[in-house]
């Protein structure tokens, strides 16, 4: 049982903004949307608990197999295919998550048929990479989809309602266009999304509540085609994430890759045909599986030349097979601890997450660096579901003894190409988030009118070594001598990690406001499209259930808004007082006429009207925090 | 009312601390973790987006505040700025010629360091320049709080700039060793 407790003088003055009714339990999910696996789960009786399939698994293959007619298989049965119909068999879709054709980098040795994607938006490179099936070309956002909406059906059936939303995982390295695309896959999978939360984060949630932990701890995070390292410190009921780095195209798979390309070179193969390749692949990972207790492991296998394969593999040698895969993991180890200002010394305890801490080498070599044996007493394929069900319950509003705060942080600093191709950061990685800042550029020729700005994220000078996440202008500004204008940039990270920029002329104001697609993503026209491809939707009627969404949300905004008025009504002047009944009345008003496009109306101008009163409540409860008190007296205890 | 968003006149008035230079670190972070517990996104997750936009906005500027107040370059910028002194340090570059010399061979050092692989010299390097950085902080100390002579304090910002672009010298040097 959590154990955790956070200042509670501090936490029985009323919640801010306004509170929906209490006693309600609104179903939440914690989604590990993983490489290899992906789990759900959610808290029950006040536990966090994976949930089963049909069958008693826990663990979903993150594999989806599509069928001539357009139908997916997820999971097991797509798995048990994988070696007959790798072509359209995908696994480990998220390594291509936000990702370029250029990026994968070596695609011989998977059994795919690759797309290129020309750019969404206006920037000149290629866009996410997308894969040749029988039933067309699929997003990798499509077939995370897939495994989202299994999961889904999954938590629905054994929670017996709808959700009110999900928290879904992603590796704290994955850059801004990685979280866009695991966010758009979620709302293709019809997932209301509370939080993207970092993996590692998850886990510590999950393993600082059960063992009411303070202090500095490392979560060294090997999952199935990512690699996390975060430094955290667990303190009083916050847990604060110092730094967080890794490599977000390294993981187990890169081990079965190791195996399989030795295989190769003990029996001199070449060229592989897709279910050759696939089942070597396959057999290479049940090695790796079985090395982690056995000294050594048989592989064999017919392939379809008809040529026979039986070789060994013992322990040591799959050691110096994988030495330089854990050594890459070494050194994102050493920069997050440079950022967050410590040694080896300060941390307190280390936590191994994901399937591929179970390999001994690892083990050994992440005690070795630390000098003490890492904690592996929760299990490392199921703490980052069992986390992200933890926080979102918190995030869906149920009511808990505990309270807890978490900080998190960007992984991979934001900026601005200038002159000479060079990156001017913005922000810089290892903010606290949600962060912003604005920074004020100008013209460089006389009478220049328009500014093209692109949006980049990563840690090297020059663009080219960074990833583009967008490129935009900002027109119509008034012609003047060069350096007079002065455009001012606002980078915006939310609480998901996800960015916003808009730019500004100071003098004559305007604007350019734009969303960050980026370079990788999707266009708001391509998910529209893929909702409508998506059998699941086809069949639901989408205005009926856009409609039930609406009045769902209506519902509950009426009685938020309600509540909100009966509790803090006394920091309402009458006329203000007056407008939110009005538009109350409104929306309960339009709730009656079943039209979607007029309900959504009614709930903007509720929730606009609502803002100063949303305002001055989360006001009342800061001063009721700090006020009349001074401040040391606010011990946390 | 001093503290909380009721229009706060500067950051030490949102953390409702007092404006000075030397301050209590523990019970800045103390301020700052009861501020975010209370408008953290986390907390509006479930209502409505205008609260999610207004919780987005304050934590951010909450974050700001703390960023700022935290480290004490940039406390003493936000410091001498509400005194209406522009520390100056893109345009005015009039160093004593002793201390850039200095930098000079700082740098040097660095990429000395850098080119021999040597992690045992950086980590030498890295000790002092934690330790120049120190003095300057406690000379910044007794001329903002004590002396109020801001003129000097801009100075000695400048300096610290300086030397803060050699921390992140060192900090690249160690990147490049790790390669």
């Amino acid at each position: 049982m959590p154990t955790l407790r956070f200042n509670m003088a501090l936490l029985q003055i009323s919640e801010p903004g306004l509170s929906t009714a209490p006693h309600q339990h609104r179903l939440a999910v914690g989604i590990d949307l993983g490489t290899t696996n992906s789990l759900v789960a959610t808290v029950r009786n006040g536990i966090s608990v994976v949930l089963n399939d049909e069958h008693g698994r826990a663990m979903l293959p993150s594999v989806v197999r599509y069928a001539p007619d357009g139908r997916a298989a997820v999971g097991e049965s797509a798995q048990a295919a994988q070696s007959d119909d790798p072509v359209n068999t995908i696994v480990s879709a998220k390594r291509f998550m936000g990702r370029g054709l250029a990026d994968i980098g070596d695609t011989s040795r998977l059994p795919y048929r690759f797309v290129e994607v020309p750019a969404s938006g206006e920037t000149g490179q290629g866009g996410m990479v997308q894969l040749r099936t029988v039933a067309g070309a699929k997003s990798p956002v499509e077939v995370s989809a897939e495994i989202l909406k299994v999961l889904r059906a999954r938590a629905e059936a054994a929670l017996g309602g709808e959700l009110v939303g999900a928290v879904i995982t992603v590796p704290a390295y994955f850059d801004d266009a990685q979280r866009q695309a695991t966010k758009d896959a979620a709302k293709l999978a019809g997932l209301n999304v509370l939080r993207l939360l970092n993996e590692p984060t998850a886990a510590a949630i999950a393993y600082g509540l059960d063992n009411a932990s303070e202090g500095v701890y490392a979560v060294y995070d090997l999952g199935g085609g990512t690699f996390d390292i975060s430094i955290l410190r667990l303190s009083r009921g916050v847990f604060e994430v110092l730094s967080a780095n890794g490599d977000s195209a390294l993981g187990g798979d890169d081990f079965d890759q190791r195996i399989h390309c030795w295989l190769l070179e003990k029996n001199q193969l070449s060229a592989l045909s897709p279910q050759d390749t696939r089942l070597l692949l396959t057999l290479a990972r049940a090695a790796k599986e079985q090395l982690t207790e056995h000294e050594e492991a048989r592989i064999t296998a017919v392939l379809s030349s008809g040529e026979v394969i039986d070789n060994v593999l013992t322990q040591d040698e799959f050691e110096s097979l994988s030495k330089n895969l854990i050594q890459r993991t070494l050194q994102p180890l050493r920069r997050a601890l440079r950022d967050a200002k410590l040694s080896v010394a300060d941390v307190k305890g280390v936590v191994m997450v994901g399937g591929a801490t179970r390999m001994p080498q690892v083990q050994h070599a992440v005690g070795e660096f630390f000098g003490q044996t890492p904690l592996t007493n929760l299990d490392p394929d199921k703490v980052v579901a069992l986390g992200a069900a933890i926080q979102a319950n918190l995030l869906a509003g149920n009511r808990s003894s505990d309270e807890w705060l978490l900080l998190d942080v960007i992984p991979l600093s934001l900026g601005l190409e200038t002159m000479g191709a060079l990156v001017e950061k913005i922000i810089p990685r290892n903010s606290t988030i949600p962060t912003a800042r604005a920074q004020e550029f100008t013209t460089y020729k006389d009478g220049q009118t328009a500014m093209s700005l692109h949006v980049v994220q990563g840690e090297r000078e020059l663009v080219g070594d960074c990833r583009s996440l967008a490129k935009f202008e900002l027109r119509g500004i008034p012609a003047m001598v060069a350096g007079a204008a002065r455009i001012r940039v606002t980078f915006q990270v939310d609480a998901d990690g996800l960015l916003n920029v808009a730019a500004r002329e100071m003098g004559s104001g305007i604007e350019a406001a734009i969303v960050v697609k980026p370079s990788y993503g999707l266009s708001d026209a391509e998910i529209t499209r893929m909702l409508q491809d998506s059998t699941q939707y086809a069949q639901e009627d989408m205005q009926a259930r856009a409609l039930r969404e609406h009045q769902v949300e209506a519902n509950q905004l009426l009685e938020a808004v309600g509540h909100a008025l009966e509790q803090d009504g006394m920091l309402l002047e009458a006329e203000q007082r007056t407008r939110i009944e009005t538009q109350m009345r409104v929306l309960r008003d339009t709730l009656q006429l079943a039209d979607q496009r007029e309900l959504k109306r009614a709930i903007a101008a509720l929730n606009e009207t609502t803002v100063s009163f949303a305002q001055a409540r989360m006001d009342k409860s800061v001063s009721q925090a700090l006020a009349g008190k001074n401040i040391s007296d606010l011990e946390v205890k | 009312m001093t503290h909380g968003f009721d229009s706060p006149k500067n950051h030490f008035q949102l953390f409702g601390i007092v404006q000075s230079y030397q301050l209590d670190k523990a019970q800045l972070e103390l301020a700052f973790r009861a501020l975010q517990a209370q408008v953290h996104p986390d907390k509006s997750a479930h209502l409505s987006d205008s609260e999610q936009r207004i919780a987005m906005q304050r934590s951010t500027l909450v974050n700001e505040a703390y960023q700022t107040l935290r480290s004490p370059i940039r406390r003493a910028r936000y410091l001498l700025s509400l005194q209406g002194v522009d520390t100056q340090e893109e345009t005015n570059t009039a160093m004593p010629l002793e201390f850039l010399m200095a930098q000079m061979e700082w740098r040097e050092a660095v990429a000395d360091a850098q080119q021999a692989r040597d992690a045992d010299a950086l980590g030498q390097l890295e000790a002092r320049m934690k330790d120049e950085t120190g003095e300057l902080e406690a000379m910044l100390a007794i001329k903002m709080d004590s002396e109020h002579d801001y003129a000097v304090a801009a100075g000695l910002v400048r300096k610290l700039r300086f030397m803060e672009k050699l921390a992140e010298e060192i900090d690249s040097a160690y990147d490049e060793l790790d390669l």
